[in-house]
């Protein structure tokens, strides 16, 4: 045991004091901050304010477009004076409405600009202009009153959808992502840290100390010992990734509180006393609901269950992965030669990835279910699904059967490594590996 | 007394046998000699001495006691095939080796800064292996060898790598270890280094043993009762007047020194030969030539593969 653990001391150390671990350290916070932060940012990032000449000859449009601190309106009547004003970068764009205006609608309204303008601002005022002609039609022509529009015209439907048992709202797009960005991140993990297990056995392997090693230690103690101490740098590495990305995102928050209104607030604003207008509704809708959703989609998460979970299939899913790639290495003579063996293990978890495209769409379905079980693809396929939540039973059944999928493969690839580590310069085939397997 | 014993060993590989019935007998504080060609079965035995492998077959013992995992302490070994960690530094690489060994940290400390203050090296322990030299960092490596002062030594190949003066120092350092009470076992190439170190040794060929023995003990059973004299006088009266059964094997005169080989038979003593020669020609020296373990070793593998 004394030895197992400075064997597990020394290739963690080593690893650790890395010059790459440490820049790896430092930038994957970055990263991670950067994705719970952008859509803060999104939010609240408003565009330069865009002045829009309105050059109206039917007079139904004059002075009726709301200004926003997006877009602020100007009305001109000489389209040529607006063109030169737009030369001048006076206007962003002019709007020019022909007489007879809605009758003909081809070309009867036109956007003049130089750059075009960006989307949300043509539709904000294809939506106003809608607006101003039903507004129109209807209080002129059916004579409704201004109230009774304004009604009208907010009875859009939302389709929101809820948790039976906890009674949240479900948040399926930012469950999806979720999902997706964790199963990633476990196929990275365990191929980064596999290939250093992996890398590691080589390069005993190739400055031959290893049988200086197993002249004191078993095979299989050195193995392990270098298995469990890349897990420990892997957990570091998570540990302190965690931990950086919540001080960056503590510290912005703290810096900058504006940024980051939680989406409460957000929400109360949008039933305050202060009724907004249909246009500003509209244009609320356009800009905010996507990114309004994603915030409180990232709030409703259980980062607890996650963590927990994240870290379980992790270390489970690396120990199961990690022998194998340390046979690998036993196997070989160089990096150059491990091509052929990778096969077997870039594969399942290759496939796991392409599926978890489809296990989102359906994730409770048998599909998920079997690939969530088989301890081969359940690291990646369980973290999708997770975040959809998962019977507490097929929890059970897959971590058990990870557990002991690990246990197998860790006492199969130790029979290999036990015999590939001393066998050099000999070109190792599939069915020399099998031979290995059954030497006593 | 033997510090360690192997009795019918016998080790396959899926496709071939590598050791086939070997029993070999390390008496206490010698120095024992494993020869064998390549691909002989030394190695295969050497890491099934180190529990490396197991053998099918066979038993070991070590100082009386069945060989058990906790031996692996008293036993330190050198294999042919040995490197260091490249990227690791040389103080902190050869603790981490002695720690691994059994011996505590404190203790190791103060071993290592005596060896490397004797072979004069202190000066490397922060530099990393891969600024060393091979030579160097076989110098490393025979200090981790030795550093938990095992029992039983195992050196494959030692020399291999060294510059002579190293190799002076490190036959040295084998023989003073040797008179301190460890017993080696010591697999080579070099018959001359045999000769000068080895009180006993075991050959091994194509998995079997061939020859085991003390190395005095076999030279003599190997001689071929030639001796060599160096005189003066004319040697065309010698051819006349020995007997039949004595051999002229050869007569030169070199560098103003003529030199002559006789064969004696097996029945005749030397004194005979001299006898003989006395009244012919001043004798200057007179010397028993004794076979080389190089010889006996190819004589006995070309046997074999006859």
């Amino acid at each position: 045991m004394k030895k197992i653990r400075l064997i597990i001391q020394r290739e963690y150390l080593s690893r650790v004091k890395k010059k790459s671990f440490i820049i790896m350290t430092l930038l994957g916070p970055v990263l991670m901050a950067s994705i719970w932060i952008v859509p803060f940012f999104l939010a609240t990032m408003s565009d330069e304010k865009k002045v829009i000449a309105v050059v109206d000859e039917t007079g139904i449009f004059t002075d009726k477009f709301e200004s926003t601190d997006k877009v602020f309106f100007v009305y001109e009547t000489d389209l040529e004076k607006a063109r030169e004003d737009l030369e001048k970068e006076k206007y962003s764009a002019i709007l020019s409405v022909i007489k007879p205006s809605y009758t003909i609608p081809d070309k009867a309204i036109l956007l003049y600009s130089d750059k075009s303008p960006g989307i949300v601002t043509q539709s904000y005022i294809s939506n106003a202009m809608q607006t101003i002609l039903k507004n129109n039609l209807l209080i002129s022509a059916h004579n409704i009153s201004k109230d009774d529009y304004d009604l009208i015209n907010r009875t859009s439907i939302k389709l929101n959808t809820e948790d039976i048992r906890t009674g949240e709202k479900s948040y399926t797009k930012i469950k999806t992502y979720l999902g997706i960005f964790s199963g990633i991140l476990i196929y990275f993990f365990i191929f980064m840290f596999g290939a250093q297990v992996m890398r590691g056995v080589i390069e005993e392997k190739t400055s031959r100390i290893v049988e200086v090693i197993v002249s004191s230690v078993k095979p299989f103690q050195l193995m392990m010992g270098k298995i469990v101490g890349v897990a420990l740098v892997g957990l570091t590495q998570f540990a302190l990734w965690i931990l950086l990305t919540l001080s960056i995102i503590t510290t912005l928050q703290f810096s900058m509180p504006d940024v980051f209104k939680s989406p409460k607030t957000e929400q109360a604003f949008d039933a305050g006393q202060k009724i907004p207008s249909a246009d500003q509704v509209q244009l609320q809708k356009l800009q905010h609901q996507e990114v309004r959703e994603m915030i409180s989609g990232l709030f409703s998460i259980d980062y607890g269950l996650m963590i927990c979970m994240f870290l379980f299939y992790f270390l489970a899913g690396y120990l199961l992965y990690a022998s194998l790639f340390a046979s690998i290495g036993a196997a070989v003579d160089s990096e150059a030669d491990t091509q052929q063996f990778m096969m077997p293990i870039t594969i399942p978890l290759l496939f796991a990835i392409i599926m978890s495209n489809f296990v989102i769409n359906n994730p409770d379905g048998p599909v998920a279910f079997w690939l969530s079980v088989i301890p081969f693809t359940s690291p990646i396929i369980m973290m999708v699904r997770i975040p959809f939540g998962v019977p507490y039973w097929q929890l059970a059944l897959s971590m058990g059967l990870l557990t002991l999928g690990f246990i197998a493969t860790t006492w199969m690839a130790g029979k290999i490594y036990r015999t590939g580590i001393l066998m050099y310069g000999k070109k190792t085939s599939y069915a020399e590996l099998w031979k290995w397997l059954r030497y006593q | 007394m033997y510090l360690f014993s192997a009795h019918n060993i016998t080790k396959n590989y899926a496709a071939h046998t590598a050791l086939k019935n070997v029993s070999i007998d390390v008496p206490d504080q010698s120095i024992f000699g494993l020869l064998g060609p390549n691909g002989a079965g030394k190695t295969s035995l050497i890491r099934i001495i180190n529990q490396i492998t197991a053998p099918d077959e066979g038993e070991l013992y070590f100082a009386g006691e069945k060989l058990r995992q906790e031996h692996i302490s008293l036993i330190g070994y050198l294999p042919e095939e040995r490197g260091l960690y490249k990227k690791m530094k040389v103080g902190e690489q050869a603790l981490y080796l002695a720690q691994l060994k059994g011996v505590s940290k404190a203790d190791a400390l103060k071993k290592l800064k005596f060896w490397f203050e004797k072979f004069d090296i202190l000066d490397w322990w922060n530099k990393k292996v891969e600024e060393l030299s091979k030579g160097m960092q076989q110098k490393i490596q025979f200090i981790v060898t030795i550093l938990h002062d095992p029992k039983l030594l195992i050196f494959d190949e030692p020399f291999s790598g060294f510059d002579p003066i190293n190799v002076n120092l490190l036959k040295e350092e084998i023989l003073n270890l040797r008179n301190k009470g460890a017993t080696i076992i010591f697999s080579t190439h070099n018959m001359s280094s045999v000769e000068e170190l080895c009180d006993n040794i075991a050959l091994i060929n194509k998995s079997e043993k061939i020859l085991d023995g003390k190395v005095h003990e076999i030279k003599n059973t190997y001689k071929a009762n030639i001796f060599e004299i160096t005189y003066h006088g004319h040697s065309a009266i010698i051819k006349n007047t020995l007997p039949q059964s004595f051999e002229l094997i050869s007569d030169i005169q070199k560098n103003g020194i003529s030199l002559l080989q006789i064969k004696i038979p097996i029945s005749a003593t030397p004194n005979d030969l001299i006898q003989n020669l006395l009244p012919q020609i001043e004798i200057l020296s007179f010397n028993e030539i004794l076979p080389t373990m190089n010889d006996i070793f190819i004589q006995k593998v070309n046997e074999q593969n006859r």
